[in-house]
């Protein structure tokens, strides 16, 4: 490998053993206390916990909202609320899990904590603006909650015009919330974009960059690309309702498909922005539990930047039915057909890491199986759906909805648990209990497609969406779905039951409790302060399962080490060892 | 480009988790270049806004943009790549160390872009005196097109962006006088000014595109 000039250049770097200190006395936790520390912390790993704190607050508002519906739904006419108050419930339910829950929770929170870890950097490049961004999110969620007090929103979270121009209730303060929101992941996928870029440890090429990262920067990619588009259609929206500019309601000579076009070229990426970061757990957790070396790395890295550069060009599938032309359906449902090739490719890299790997059954690698099972279906699904003859049958109806669950629930949070048990130990240095978040993983799968399945069914029989009122013959598939949704919301708390008690009584966290080759558990759980005592120079990759525990280590940069001597260093260690 | 400064060796500009000047400049600058992305994209949905209408109307397009006054929109064309000349040499000052003529320079700028920012009430107001208000305000009759409202719609969707845009930008100047009164830039950290000064470029360049898109049609 080593040509003569590269030797020559070659940097000699003191390299020794790293041995990350076990049940440290200080740590990130108990540094830095107090409320006001908190709340003014620019560590990324606390601003990380806040916002996870807050989305499983919004998962827990969104997923009580769901039951809501559920129970709404078990008998065909007005159960307990009002036809109104239902449309201002699925709403809710799908804006606060979509914009406040499902696009912040993998990379704003577990992202924010995990990505300097994975590049033996101290912090994300902007630390002061990533906690900025936290409270961009906050006050974007004051603006919603005031909305829901001050009169609702029942638009529907895709905003369409003409009626969401027109209709009552605080449609502005939600996009406005919305709007604000947009900013704060915007901030995110810059802050990680430029981390990624510039503070990687001596070692971290990219080819030795972990493949949460390679999920975490198709994503960034995705959100400051596509969320300025959203902020600019949500204030020509709130700009429709406050001067009437026309732009968009057909009453003032706009036209309401360019809105479904604005709308979609954020909101089809959006789901890639949810789901992209979901992959890159899914390898790590993959690798690390079937004691393998990840199978195709490059072909997993660029399957989650090729599905991030396909998802800009099908946005038009959503609107097969909304009067676009022929021509551009069928180009649009042409394109669609290609995300299925790199999301194939994953599922198959995936798989092929497991065969004949020593597979280690613990949660995290429960939920990933999970995740193969429920993502595998919602993706066929979603092919299906793409196909436009088939499109125009099932458009609007409750197969779109199975579908929309079985990605984003089935994949996204499948992946978002796997990869909080993942990490779990090192956040806050405690184990939870293996058998009930085993029980809470089997409990969350039954209730799901209890949930869902039956709903594919109905949606293909042609039960619409959004509706308060059905016919008779949808009644018993309405309540075995709503069934499901009550298993689901007991494994839910059976859930927070346990990660809870985990907090006090959990047993102590070793540095490595899974014996995985990635840099964050190279350091101790919970990791200290600024991450790393030295900043590590990375000898061996993030999957080297294939070299044993001892042989693995972590140098020690000296200070003012340069960055971009990466590749020399590992060329330095080779050598010694021929040496 | 990246050679350490031997001038001064003044550390104390470097924040904690970076390891060294040059890496923190970098990271900056680039965290600026994104962020200049985003903000081609925020103007990008309002230009395909415009594209859309100007295919479904264009003589929408040559009738309504009559009303705008080109001289005035010429002049502030002028203005605006002025500031984008001083700020790159207020850039320019910060590396040679002169911090004097950083300030002047900004001075000018921000002088320039409130001199922008004048001229743009000034048409404003004229137009709001004719009746020419955003949204379902308008009342002008001088144009025969009963789509006349989108258009003013999407002129003042665009420019009011752009001129909020501006007025940031101000406030950045601002900012940044205060900063090399207290001596904090100097050769080796003027990265604030480097970054406010690809911000500015940006406003002048969208701009840039605005001028003819609106004014000079015909």
């Amino acid at each position: 490998m080593a040509t003569e000039e590269s030797k020559a250049n070659v940097k000699r770097v003191q390299v020794k053993r790293f041995k990350p200190e076990e049940y440290p006395e200080k740590h990130y936790l108990n540094q830095e206390t107090g409320l006001w520390a908190w709340l003014t912390t620019v560590d990324h790993k606390k601003i990380g916990l806040m916002y996870l704190m807050s989305v499983a607050f919004f998962f827990f508002i969104g997923g009580m909202l769901a039951l809501l519906i559920r129970t709404e739904l078990l008998t065909p006419a007005r159960t307990f609320m009002d036809a109104d108050v239902y449309n201002q419930v699925f709403t809710l339910h799908g804006a606060i899990m979509i914009f406040f829950f499902l696009i912040p929770s993998v990379p704003a929170a577990l992202g924010n904590f995990i990505l300097p870890l994975q590049l033996g950097a101290k912090d994300v490049a902007f630390p002061r603006l990533n906690l900025a961004s936290f409270y961009i999110y906050v006050i974007g969620a004051l603006f919603t909650i005031t909305a829901i007090f001050t009169g609702g929103v029942d638009t529907g979270w895709t905003f369409y015009t003409p009626y969401s121009a027109t209709t009552g209730g605080s449609v502005m303060m939600m996009t406005m919330g919305v709007f604000i929101l947009g900013f704060s992941s915007i901030l995110t996928g810059l802050n990680f974009i430029v981390t990624i870029h510039k503070l990687r440890s001596p070692g971290i090429t990219w080819n030795r960059l972990p493949l949460n990262l390679w999920g975490l920067y198709a994503t960034s990619i995705i959100q400051i690309l596509a969320t300025p588009v959203l902020a600019i259609t949500l204030l020509l929206l709130t700009m429709e309702r406050a001067l009437g500019i026309g732009i968009f309601d057909p009453a003032l000579g706009g036209d309401p498909v360019l809105y479904q076009h604005f709308f979609w070229f954020y909101s089809h990426p959006a789901v890639y922005i949810m789901i992209v970061p979901g992959f890159g757990i899914i390898s790590e957790v993959i690798s690390t539990f079937s004691r393998k070396v990840i199978f195709g790395y490059w072909a997993i890295a660029l399957s989650s930047l090729a599905i991030a550069f396909i998802g800009f060009l099908v946005w038009g599938h959503h609107m097969f039915t909304a009067g676009q032309s022929s021509l551009a359906s069928m180009v649009f449902s042409f394109l669609t057909f290609l995300v299925g090739i790199p999301t194939g490719i994953k599922i198959f890299n995936w798989l092929a890491t497991m065969y004949r790997g020593s597979i280690d059954m613990k949660t995290p690698m429960l939920y990933a199986m999970v995740f193969l099972f429920l993502f595998t279906i919602g993706g066929f699904t979603g092919i299906m759906l793409g196909a436009l003859s088939v499109d125009v049958h099932l458009h609007d109806t409750y197969y779109v909805v199975a579908h929309f669950h079985y990605v984003m629930m089935g994949g996204m949070v499948m992946a978002f648990l796997a990869g909080l048990h993942y990490w779990w130990p090192k956040m806050f240095g405690r184990m939870y209990s293996e058998f009930w978040a085993k029980l809470s993983c089997g409990l969350v799968f039954i209730g799901f497609n209890m949930t869902f399945l039956p709903q594919f069914i109905m949606g293909a029989q042609g039960m619409p969406r959004r509706y308060f009122n059905y016919i008779d013959q949808f009644q018993s598939f309405h309540q075995f779905s709503t069934l499901g949704a009550y298993v689901m919301g007991v494994a839910f708390f059976i859930m927070a039951g346990y990660l809870f008690h985990s907090l006090r009584k959990g047993k102590r966290a070793a540095a490595n409790p899974w014996g995985s080759r990635a840099l964050e558990w190279q350091t101790s759980s919970p990791a200290p302060l600024h991450n790393f005592e030295h900043t590590p120079v990375i000898i061996n990759g993030p999957y080297d399962y294939h070299k044993p525990m001892s042989e693995f280590q972590l140098g020690i940069a000296t200070p003012h080490n340069d960055h971009h001597a990466d590749e020399n260093v590992s060329h330095t260690e080779s050598e010694k060892e021929q040496v | 480009m990246s050679e350490p400064s031997v001038i001064e060796e003044n550390k104390s500009h470097v924040l904690h988790h970076f390891i060294d000047s040059d890496q923190q400049f970098e990271a900056s600058k680039l965290g600026m270049w994104v962020f200049l992305v985003t903000e081609i994209l925020f103007f990008g949905g309002l230009f395909a806004a415009y594209i859309v209408y100007r295919a479904w109307y264009p003589d929408l397009y040559l009738q309504a943009s009559e009303e705008l006054n080109t001289f005035w929109g010429a002049v502030n064309t002028a203005v605006l790549i002025g500031s984008s000349l001083t700020v790159a040499m207020a850039i320019r000052s910060a590396q040679l160390n002169q911090i004097k003529g950083l300030i002047t320079n900004l001075y000018i700028t921000i002088g320039l872009a409130l001199t922008f920012m004048v001229i743009k009430y000034f048409e404003y107001a004229h137009k709001f005196e004719i009746g020419i208000l955003p949204g379902s305000y308008y009342s002008y009759e001088g144009i025969a097109h009963e789509k006349a409202n989108i258009f003013f719609s999407i002129y003042y969707m665009m420019t009011g962006l752009h001129g909020i845009h501006v007025l940031i930008g101000i406030g950045l100047m601002i900012w940044l006088v205060v900063k090399a009164k207290k001596n904090v830039l100097h050769s080796g950290y003027y990265t604030p000014v480097e970054i406010t000064g690809l911000y500015w470029h940006l406003v002048d360049v969208i701009w840039i595109f605005l001028f003819p898109l609106l004014y000079l049609i015909d």
